[in-house]
């Protein structure tokens, strides 16, 4: 019998696991994709925390005479229209798009959590009123609800972080509440009432705690739709004002006149959005498929 | 339809002794350490149910019009006395299970009365009806989804102790410590979470929950069905211990006939919803009067090749408690059914002296 | 019922043609591991057993003791990954070896040669067909049946297994089924096409007692009737007791005991038998009893081992009142003790001593 040949596939199938190194090597493994995916995030997240020492120059400073000026030299990603250093405002920009995106996606969750678990675990009417409320608003695309909400609250960083995390709270209650509705049934939940205990304290203790797997799963999924969508309003002049530097908003100021005669304005600032936005769903999907193995296609 | 059957209680004198003595009970208990030492053997019952009934709206269509009930338990009286076992069996379907839920108010009633050490229970609001809940406690069947998992053992078994305020957390520690020891498990072992222990060792913890405050009566429901044979044993004799040593009462609910023959002291036969049979164990066993009880208990299969018995082998399946047969329940599936059987329903008379069953024929 | 498998059979696996004498299916060292997280699981540790023409053998032990994982190595549907039957296993069905044949070989043999009944009757069935194509679809599959013949043999198939009214029951869907009367169709699924060896995995466990003695007196009939060979797969040693002729009982992926069921029930040879049967509560022996205080059931200590982590020796030693220290350095040998009866126990001799259950 080659117990060889054993200990190999049992490496495979991830035994053998005894300290946080192999573990570590496991899942990098197991989900390369994934790996990849939080190594990209991980990069967006270094790179905005320590934005100064990244930058090589001010990302607001203007300079006439660097106008347009092309990649190389000072500028190894060029320079826009008003001379500003293209990856300084690529460095700064991940910043933008981290802060709105982690801002929109804790913001809705927590909205969404509140009111998925009421409505899914008292019911009655409270659920009734709730879920065609949410009805409602799933039918809006996210994108036509956070123009609509950015339009009516005006632009500025806080008010980009809530129109954009309007649109993820319908998505997280549903997912809360159709999780709660499943715990409410569980054994555990009547022990908890033959005992005498208090239905709010029920839902925030029996329950709650066992939504937070879903709930990171679908944190992660709802980070990258953030991302995209603060780009999306920051491209349509609704998102994050002046002086932040924006992705979005640099592919928007570029795109029309520029994108033939300096095509670099309009590339990198795309190139940083779609590894953002890529990055963060392979990292939610492996995250999914860690977590909840119930919902791999 | 069943109007004889709210008719007084049948009790058989049984081990532990209950008699009929309504309402001279003294409310429950509020001290902590209120065990089995006040027991009084002439006192009330531990649990007096009277004409329960729980019937649950079918629900259609887009306004959610009721459209029918399922007669899930359609008049049911028992006592339980103190130290007392009564076993509830029965197919699936048959209520039993609701008739456990229905108790701890984790359903409410549709009518009937709970009394509960001679107390009528069954109106109070869900404020007046908690300091009760420390005189009646659940064990669940399945070990697994019973233990919140993101819990540790030690905080599921104090759960209740902090509910009801008892102790600061240092005394609840100790409580716990103590509780784990009685079940059997170490007290080491508290820190630990649901998945890391065993199906038998899980059960245990779940035990020791319903143990923490002391209750008179718990109620078992199918506590051991989901346990490995050789594990089953173990849980049993340990629910038994606890009995001698606390005085405890258990409603045991339960479809596996063996064990409900070995723990309990009085049986109750349930079919659709009814009791249709309710004596002593041995009675049960050796005398069956209920045509149902009969087949029921031969179609249990002996593990011993060597005995060749003749089985009763019912044909069909049993109706829906949604649209249970007129008159008598069983009548539909019945050996010896005649006419009358279909038109009238048989009350739960007293057939023999402490053996109560609901038949024309027998 | 007079079979067309007989003609169809030999055309699928052109080896069977010679009628193999003595054994119908000749399982040797079968080795099922599953390589997971938590390490090698053995689930099934080298058992061997012969099954013969139209008898019925009963598995038995509890969760985790790899009988079901038996019966799905033997249709060759363990899930791979985790899952692999080691090379070394050999599996002769009626001549032909189970374990060298291809994947589209291996599906003209599941269903037709050996198929399966299996604990869950809600979920083994198609919610969206009628029980009526479901039991022709396998026919169809296997028997080359036409559409009509297909249909007119289900209703056959139902009837067979007692199910009322079969002409229009067929035309029906799971949902309008009770429990016992899924079962029922399960069972005429399983054997529509006559199958040499029908697997019953907990086939009653998930019904009601009343029930369950319906099915049970149903497969032990249309055993006789069909001469079909049976392995049931079950915890329950009553059911055991009341169907089967042969039993073999299964500990942590190995086999234990072997006996007729006389012999196991009446002599059994092996510590964990004998806390098996004595752990239950019997209702048969309390008739008669003048004591009605219950008293405590005898009780196997301690817990199953993991199957990830057995410890070096016997696997029932740490629970064995019986065991010394040879019982937890070495892993008892699997003998012959009496004529037809095995057990893998140092302590046979003491065990077989002390009176049974």
């Amino acid at each position: 019998m080659a117990t060889a040949d054993h200990q190999a596939e049992l490496t495979r199938a991830g035994a053998n696991i005894n300290s946080s190194w192999s573990r570590f090597t496991y899942y990098v493994r197991r989900y390369p994709l994934g790996a990849a995916g939080a190594l990209i995030v991980i990069a967006f997240v270094v790179i905005a925390i320590f934005a100064p020492f990244f930058a090589t120059l001010d990302p607001t400073t203007t300079n006439a005479r660097t106008s347009l000026a092309p990649p190389g030299g000072q500028h190894f990603l060029g320079a826009d229209f008003m001379g500003r250093d293209m990856w300084s405002r690529i460095v700064y920009g991940a910043r933008i798009s981290l802060m709105v995106g982690i801002g929109s996606t804790v913001l809705g969750c927590f909205f969404g959590v509140i009111i998925g678990l009421l409505s899914g675990y008292y019911g009655g009417w409270l659920d009734l009123i709730t879920q065609r409320f949410i009805d409602i608003m799933q039918a809006l695309p996210l994108l036509v609800m956070a123009l609509l909400m950015a339009a009516s609250l005006g632009p500025s960083l806080e008010n980009t972080i809530i129109a954009i995390s309007i649109p993820i709270i319908p998505h997280v209650a549903r997912v809360i509440r159709s999780n709660t509705l499943a715990l409410r049934e569980m054994p555990y939940v009547e022990a908890a009432k033959a005992v005498g205990m208090s239905e709010t304290k029920i839902a925030f203790r029996h329950v709650l705690p066992n939504t937070i797997a879903p709930l990171i799963v679908l944190g992660t999924a709802q980070l990258g739709s953030a991302i995209l969508t603060e780009a999306s309003l920051s491209f349509l002049g609704l998102g994050v004002p002046e002086p932040h530097p924006s992705w979005g908003r640099m592919l928007s100021e570029s795109a029309a006149e520029y994108v033939r005669t300096a095509p670099w304005l309009v590339i990198f600032p795309g190139i940083a959005i779609s590894l953002a936005v890529f990055g963060t769903n392979l990292l939610g999907d492996a995250v999914r498929d860690i977590l909840d193995p119930r919902q791999r296609s | 339809m069943a109007e004889p059957r709210a008719q007084d209680l049948p009790i058989a004198p049984a081990a532990g002794g209950a008699s009929l003595s309504n309402g001279t009970g003294t409310g429950p208990s509020q001290s902590a350490n209120g065990k089995a030492s006040a027991m009084a053997a002439e006192a009330a019952p531990v649990l007096e149910v009277r004409d329960l009934k729980k019937h649950f709206p079918v629900k259609k269509g887009l306004l959610r019009k009721t459209v029918g009930h399922v007669y899930a338990v359609d008049g049911v009286s028992f006592t339980i006395g103190r130290g007392e076992t009564v076993g509830l069996v029965g197919e699936s379907g048959c209520g039993k299970t609701t008739v456990g839920r229905t108790l701890l108010r984790l359903v409410e009633p549709t009518s009937g009365q709970i009394l509960l050490d001679g107390k009528d229970v069954t109106n109070l609001s869900k404020n007046e009806f908690r300091p009760y809940r420390r005189e009646m406690q659940i064990i669940f069947q399945d070990p697994f989804s019973s233990l919140d998992p993101r819990m540790t053992a030690g905080q599921i078994v104090s759960e209740p102790l902090e509910v009801h305020g008892e102790g600061d957390r240092s005394q609840r520690r100790e409580r716990v410590a103590e509780l784990f020891r009685r079940v059997g498990l170490r007290p080491q072992q508290m820190d630990n979470f649901p998945h890391q222990f065993s199906g038998g060792q899980r059960q245990r913890i779940g035990i020791a929950r319903a143990l923490a405050l002391n209750p008179k009566l718990i109620i078992g429901d199918e506590p051991v069905s989901a346990l490995d044979v050789s594990i089953q044993a173990q849980v049993i004799n340990i629910l038994m211990d606890l009995q001698k040593e606390l005085g405890l009462s258990y409603l045991f609910i339960s479809h596996n006939l063996a064990v409900v023959e070995h723990i309990s002291h009085r049986i109750a036969v349930m079919y659709l919803g009814r009791i249709v049979e309710y004596a002593d164990k041995k009675t049960i066993f050796t005398a069956p009067r209920h045509p149902y009880t009969e087949a029921l208990l031969s179609a249990v299969p002996v593990p011993d090749p060597r005995v060749k018995r003749k089985k009763i082998v019912l044909d069909g399946d049993v109706p829906s408690p949604v649209k249970p047969p007129s008159g008598c329940h069983f009548h539909t599936r019945c050996p010896i059914a005649v006419a009358r059987c279909k038109e009238e329903s048989p009350a739960l008379v007293e057939k023999a002296p402490g053996q109560f069953a609901a038949c024309h024929l027998r | 019922m007079t079979s067309t498998n007989a003609a169809t059979a030999p055309a699928a696996n052109p080896k069977a043609a010679t009628p193999a004498e003595g054994a119908l299916l000749t399982v040797q060292d079968l080795t099922t591991y599953f390589f997971t997280r938590q390490g090698l699981v053995k689930a099934v540790d080298g058992v061997s057993f012969e099954l013969q023409r139209g008898e019925t053998l009963a598995i038995v032990g509890e969760s985790g003791c790899g009988k079901s994982i038996t019966a799905l190595s033997l249709m060759r549907l363990v899930p791979d990954p985790p899952g692999r039957i080691l090379d070394k296993s050999r599996i002769v069905l009626d001549g032909v070896d189970v374990m060298k044949l291809d994947e589209s070989a291996m599906r003209k043999v599941r269903g037709n040669d050996i198929s399966m009944i299996f604990q869950e009757p809600m979920t083994s069935l198609n919610p969206v067909m009628t029980v009526g194509d479901q039991i022709a679809e396998v026919l169809l599959l296997h028997q080359g049946m036409t559409k009509a013949e297909a249909t007119a043999k289900a209703v056959d198939m139902l009837r067979l297994v007692k199910i009322p009214t079969p002409e229009q029951r067929v035309r029906e869907y799971p949902h309008q089924l009770s429990g016992g009367m899924r079962q029922r169709v399960m069972i005429a699924i399983a054997v529509a096409c006559n199958p040499k060896v029908l697997i019953a995995d907990e086939p009653t466990t998930a019904l009601d007692v009343t029930i369950q003695a319906q099915i049970l007196d149903l497969i032990v009939e249309l055993q006789k009737k069909l001469g079909t060979a049976v392995i049931l797969i079950t915890h329950d040693l009553g059911v055991v007791a009341e169907a089967a002729q042969r039993v073999i009982v299964m500990y942590a992926g190995r086999k234990v005991e072997e006996a007729s069921v006389e012999d196991l029930f009446g002599a059994s040879l092996h510590p964990y038998t004998r806390g098996l049967l004595a752990s239950i509560p019997r209702l048969d022996l309390i008739r008669g009893a003048e004591d009605t205080s219950p008293g405590r059931l005898q009780e196997i200590p301690g817990i199953v081992p993991a199957l990830h982590d057995l410890p070096k020796g016997c696997a029932f030693a740490p629970r064995c009142t019986y065991a010394d220290e040879r019982c937890k350095a070495e892993y008892p040998a699997y003998e012959e003790k009496r004529p037809g009866h095995w057990a893998a126990c140092w302590k046979s001799e003491i065990v077989a001593g002390g009176t049974n259950g």
